[in-house]
């Protein structure tokens, strides 16, 4: 069994303009392994924020559940924490107490120095030294969501969650804190599942990258392997033979499925058991199974 | 039809005309005071924030202010200046009757001038009249002469303690109420209409009723303030908590946190400049409600001061209440925006 699994999982909302329930994603089944960085692209509104806030325990699915290590995982926890995509720090606490609210929370038999030195830990580790007691509303966006990840970090979960993390980040940033995440993900070796809509951010970061078709009743069509060994740097990445091969794949993908509801009968994604289609290299050329 | 008379023609039939260049010129002076004071309070915030480049305007809006009121003072005195009493023409006969009237009193050289206690409720008093009464009050602010007759002293102990009990329980209760009423979307909705019918009550009109219930015109004044104050909080609160950011109750919600630290840590300062709002609107309706409740039940107190001047037919003491009250205001309001700059954050 893997180390998380979203099991069969189908989420209704109801629908804002009247009568009847909408289908966001129908019977979805994702399996992570222990350490695995996935990731998940697709258009806007497609439900891969409500499939991230379901493995958070933030909502409920209609159907279906999340099993974390063996054990069904229902609500909120500490073991599944979520960096999102506005950062969601308290704007009325000091960096330093943004991240001591987590830790205190995640360690209850520290003691005060223990907690201290701890978040002291992570907030050197995110390059934001002396900025400890400053609050969210004097840092920019990029020390915004350095916070949050030192704040994800910090607690250790079983499996990290980043909702679009870098979205509201300027280009040139996104870069440092990503190659930034990495670093601390290769110590850590976190379980990561990330939602984004950023290709390159995908390749860079992940083991696999899951393709949403578009909603409403969106599903995952595709699982690309990204087959580029790591250590990896956005620097050298972009040289590696499969780099484009990938990242070609996927914005085609995207391009076919930009047209709401018009992937029927195009491209190899629509199979009839519902399960995804696994891309990979054979040799030198993608290949969908 | 050539009858109908314009305003102009109203006003001047009436007689009334000399006085409107008088006070057409001094209104205009106020009035350009008070643009050059608000135009030089904005400038001086500006150069107090130290953003926005040059200052636009310059000048010390003190001395803007000094000025309005050494002016406001001026026309004051002399609009209500009286002529001092003018015997010429009048016969022995008619000074004797006004003085047998009680309209003048002789002095001692001989000579007649208006007699001092009818001027006081003759007219509006003069700033003199009022200053006099002031520092008669003042110097005797911490005498009790008798179960009616305090200091002044103790009149704004009286109204400030019966102000602030009320407030202070109405906040309480108001908002732990609106906590609970903005974390429960049902439960808001269904509260909402009775506070909408609650809320534009005044709440001295709740005050036959209260008086009737509890029985105690002490309490009664207390729980006016609290009627008061408790609405606009309970709004407020109620809506700041539930337009707190979805995030700030997530992130607490992963880090598993008490409903305690959940309380006191992520939903009340969240919503604290919300509730600060409400607050001060509570607070300034509270103000305003502590005077006539007090005049209504009698409770002593600076409300009780201006209707027992006013009783006492004393417009100088009225007018000294009225600014007592003022006071008051301004010291209780410095201390709540005071309070108020601990709990505000910025986005």
């Amino acid at each position: 069994m893997s180390f998380l699994q979203i099991d069969h999982v189908t989420k209704f909302f109801s629908n804002p303009s009247g009568e009847g329930q909408v289908c966001i994603f129908r019977d979805v089944t994702i399996k992570i392994e222990k350490g695995e960085f996935v990731t998940c692209i697709g258009h806007s509104g497609c439900g891969k924020s409500t499939l991230l806030n379901i493995i958070a325990g933030l909502e409920t699915p209609t159907e279906g559940g999340i099993i974390l290590n063996g054990r069904e995982a229902s609500g909120p926890g500490l073991d599944r924490m979520v960096v999102f995509q506005n950062f969601a720090l308290m704007p009325w606490m000091t960096v330093f107490q943004n991240i001591e609210l987590a830790v205190r929370s995640a360690y209850p038999d520290w003691s005060h120095d223990e907690v201290a030195t701890h978040v002291h830990k992570y907030i050197a580790l995110v390059g934001l030294k002396g900025a400890e007691n400053k609050r969210p509303a004097a840092l920019s966006g990029g020390m915004k969501q350095r916070v949050g990840l030192a704040r994800a970090f910090s607690i250790e979960p079983k499996v990290l969650l980043l909702d679009e993390p870098f979205a509201q980040i300027d280009a040139l940033t996104r870069g440092v804190i990503q190659e930034e995440l990495i670093q601390m993900w290769n110590n850590s070796r976190n379980t990561v599942f990330m939602v984004t809509h950023d290709v390159d951010e995908a390749i860079l970061l992940s083991d696999r990258i899951l393709l949403m078709t578009n909603g409403p009743e969106a599903r995952i069509a595709e699982m690309v392997h990204v087959s580029i060994a790591r250590p990896r740097s956005r620097e050298t990445i972009i040289e590696h033979p499969h780099y484009y091969k990938i990242r070609n794949h996927i914005i085609h993908f995207l391009v076919r499925h930009a047209k709401h509801g018009s992937s029927d009968g195009m491209g190899p994604e629509v199979l009839t058991n519902g399960d995804p289609v696994v891309v990979d290299f054979e040799g030198d050329s993608l290949v969908a199974h | 039809m050539n009858g109908t008379m314009t305003p102009e023609v109203t006003r001047t039939a009436r007689g009334e005309a000399s006085l409107r260049p008088i006070v057409h010129r001094v209104l205009e002076k106020w009035s350009a005071s008070a643009r050059r004071l608000a135009t030089g309070w904005r400038g001086n915030q500006r150069a107090q924030t130290g953003r926005g480049g040059a200052t636009q305007s310059q000048g010390n809006p003190w001395y803007i202010a000094c000025f309005v009121l050494v002016v406001f003072l001026l026309s004051w005195h002399f609009f209500t200046l009286r002529s001092t009493f003018d015997q010429r023409g009048l016969s022995d006969e008619q000074l004797q009757m006004m003085e047998f009237n009680g309209d003048i009193v002789r002095g001692a050289d001989g000579s007649y001038a208006w007699n001092p206690e009818k001027e006081k409720v003759k007219g509006i008093p003069g700033p003199l009249a009022v200053l006099e009464k002031a520092s008669e009050e003042l110097a005797e602010a911490f005498v009790k002469k008798g179960t009616n007759d305090h200091g002044i002293a103790y009149l704004v102990l009286y109204t400030v303690s019966r102000f602030a009990g009320g407030f202070l329980a109405a906040s309480v209760i108001a908002i732990m109420l609106g906590v609970i009423l903005g974390l429960n979307k049902v439960l808001f909705r269904a509260a909402n209409p009775f506070i909408q019918i609650m809320k534009p009550i005044s709440p001295l009109a709740w005050m036959p009723l209260l008086l009737y219930t509890v029985k105690d015109p002490k309490w009664t004044a207390v729980l006016v303030v609290f009627m008061a104050a408790i609405w606009p909080t309970l709004a407020t609160t109620a809506f700041g908590v539930s337009s707190l950011r979805k995030e700030y109750l997530h992130v607490a919600a992963i880090v598993q946190l008490s409903w305690f630290e959940r309380l006191f840590k992520v939903i009340l300062p969240g919503a604290a400049p919300t509730i600060v709002n409400g607050l001060r609107i509570s607070f300034g309706s509270a103000l305003v409600a502590v005077v006539p409740a007090e005049m209504l039940l009698g409770e002593l107190g600076v409300g009780y001061l201006s209707w027992i001047e006013w009783n006492n037919l004393d417009i100088a003491g009225v007018i000294f209440a009225i600014l007592v009250v003022g006071v008051v205001g301004v010291i209780l309001d410095a201390g709540f925006n005071k309070l108020a700059g601990f709990v505000t954050y910025q986005e």
